[in-house]
């Protein structure tokens, strides 16, 4: 553990702002790219299935 | 290669019978580097520190706009499908094509070069450096720009792509366009940036006419 | 491997392995998370701001592996007209672009209080800014044609000229930033280059390792995903074929 406290992990020496930053929008980026991307295949899913429904 | 002298012949008629387009190139290259001083002040330091960058990035953007005519009018007339089924090699045509702009647009900038780089003050050991830049980096300008060009044929928006597609590609020519004036300037020698800017031209003559010419296949099919 | 061109094998293939990777994926970030920003120690030059390098550098090479996975598929499109590496080249590009950035954001959230400003001229970070400029102009160019296959073609050859040009644009950049930056910042770069030592490694290789993982298992599900859109345009016009056809015999 590089931290003795959680306020001190919280601070992160002085560099929350950046850190914290970097890290949330990296978090961020990563979760919409898979919230996006299981949403697109979901509504093809959705889309081809009822295509198929149809030609019956 | 008698299609070749036929098509480069023809393409330079009708860009002397239409000289207005290559005129209004001219225009703009005068036009956007005449802002420049409005933009940063008239004082002389300012703008021969600068001339030789504003110089050449005005070039690059005139030469930019020139660029979506390379193609469009013979993939619109189907002159370019009658080529393909004549089994014409592709890389010729796409040869005549960009010799072709670049006389009509290439050589021109360049004659122009000087006479606005006057107005930016640029000191007198750089003009020499100036043209022979151009006169190197240019021809990659028309190579790099006609493959763009041939990518963009018939698609949605095809000239604002066309600059974004291409000036990422034009950055090096830029730099070392620019640096060898720089040079030129600082009594450094300019050869050195010089000959990277011939091997750029070098490059680009061996392979962008095969992936235009690709390119143009695709768009004719 | 020509077997694996075809889009149900590859498929089988891929959804088979998914589970395999989105659970390595998951792993990897339980380990590296805690890691990166708990357990391995601030770096003696650099303090807390370290912990940023980890997903910087993961977001780095991601955009360059992806750019490099992207040409091969563009090369292996035009060579064998694979069907299944224009699909894969296509539904990497946003990911690439989107790594791109987090690149250049997060290299500014470091560079911020290490050099005192956002942005600099270095090297890496303008290369990086023009790949981002390639990466959002191939993207633009596969979608700009009525014909989806013709912006694939499109793409695929701007992917190659790319790779041409993207080290020449690197030396260029590199040479470009030796002539005009000042010799400052090459000091605190060397901090960062060169003297990496082991408790930067670990956390580093963790994070690099599930960012790929996820890159790996959200590729699968994009691939579906481009799939299934393809099967929902032959669908249509198919069916607007099948109207067409019938009309005239009623």
């Amino acid at each position: 553990m590089a931290f003795e406290n959680f306020a001190a992990f919280i601070d992160m020496g002085g560099y929350a702002a950046w850190v914290w930053t970097a890290y949330g929008l990296a978090a961020a980026a990563l979760v919409g790219m898979l919230v996006i991307s299981r949403r697109t295949l979901k509504a093809r899913e959705r889309e081809f299935e009822d295509l198929k429904a149809n030609r019956r | 290669m008698s299609v070749f002298t036929a098509l480069l012949s023809r393409d330079l008629k009708l860009a002397l019978r239409q000289s207005a387009d290559s005129l209004t190139v001219i225009a703009f290259f005068a036009i956007a580097t005449v802002l420049f001083p409005f933009g940063v002040g008239p004082e002389a330091e300012i703008l021969s520190r600068i001339a030789a960058g504003v110089v050449w990035v005005a070039a690059l953007l005139a030469a930019l706009l020139s660029l979506d005519r390379v193609f469009t009018v013979d993939f619109e007339d189907g002159t370019l499908d009658q080529l393909l089924l004549n089994g014409q090699s592709m890389t010729f045509v796409v040869l005549a094509k960009v010799i072709a702009h670049w006389l009509t647009t290439g050589v021109p900038l360049i004659i122009m070069s000087p006479i606005l780089a006057i107005t930016l003050q640029l000191p007198a050991e750089g003009y020499g450096t100036l043209v022979l830049a151009l006169l190197l980096g240019t021809p990659t300008v028309s190579l790099v720009g006609a493959l763009g060009a041939a990518l963009v044929l018939g698609a949605r928006r095809g000239g604002v792509l066309l600059s974004l597609l291409v000036l990422p590609l034009y950055i090096p020519v830029l730099i070392f366009g620019t640096a060898a004036v720089e040079a030129a300037l600082t009594g450094m020698p300019s050869a050195p940036m010089l000959s990277i800017l011939g091997g750029f031209a070098l490059i680009a003559i061996t392979l962008c006419p095969f992936g235009t010419a690709a390119a143009l296949r695709q768009a004719a099919e | 491997m020509h077997k694996y061109a075809n889009p149900t094998q590859f498929m089988r293939i891929a959804n088979a392995i998914y589970p395999w990777v989105a659970g390595l994926c998951l792993l990897l970030f339980a380990a590296a998370i805690p890691v990166a920003l708990m357990f391995s120690p601030p770096d003696y030059q650099q303090g807390e701001t370290v912990r940023i390098m980890y997903i910087h550098v993961s977001s780095a090479w991601l955009m360059m592996m992806i750019y490099g996975i992207i040409a091969a598929n563009s090369a292996m499109f035009l060579i064998w007209r694979h069907p299944m590496a224009s699909i894969a080249a296509r539904a990497s590009a946003p990911m690439g672009a989107v790594f791109c950035a987090l690149a250049l954001i997060t290299g500014m959230l470091w560079g911020q209080p290490m050099w005192g400003t956002f942005w600099v001229w270095d090297a890496r970070l303008t290369s990086t800014l023009i790949l981002f400029f390639l990466y959002i102009g191939y993207i633009a160019l596969a979608d700009a044609f009525e014909d989806s296959e013709r912006g694939d073609k499109a793409a695929a050859v701007l992917a190659l000229v790319g790779s041409v040009n993207v080290p020449i644009i690197h030396f260029s950049v590199e040479w470009w930033n030796t002539l005009h930056q000042p010799s400052i910042l090459k000091a605190g770069k060397e901090g960062v280059g060169s003297s990496v030592h082991g408790s930067i490694l670990l956390p580093l290789f963790l994070m690099m390792g599930a960012f790929t993982m996820f890159y790996f298992a959200l590729l699968v599900l994009r691939l579906r995903s481009e799939l299934l859109a393809a099967k929902i345009r032959n669908a249509r016009l198919s069916q607007i074929a099948g109207h067409s056809a019938a009309q005239p015999a009623e």
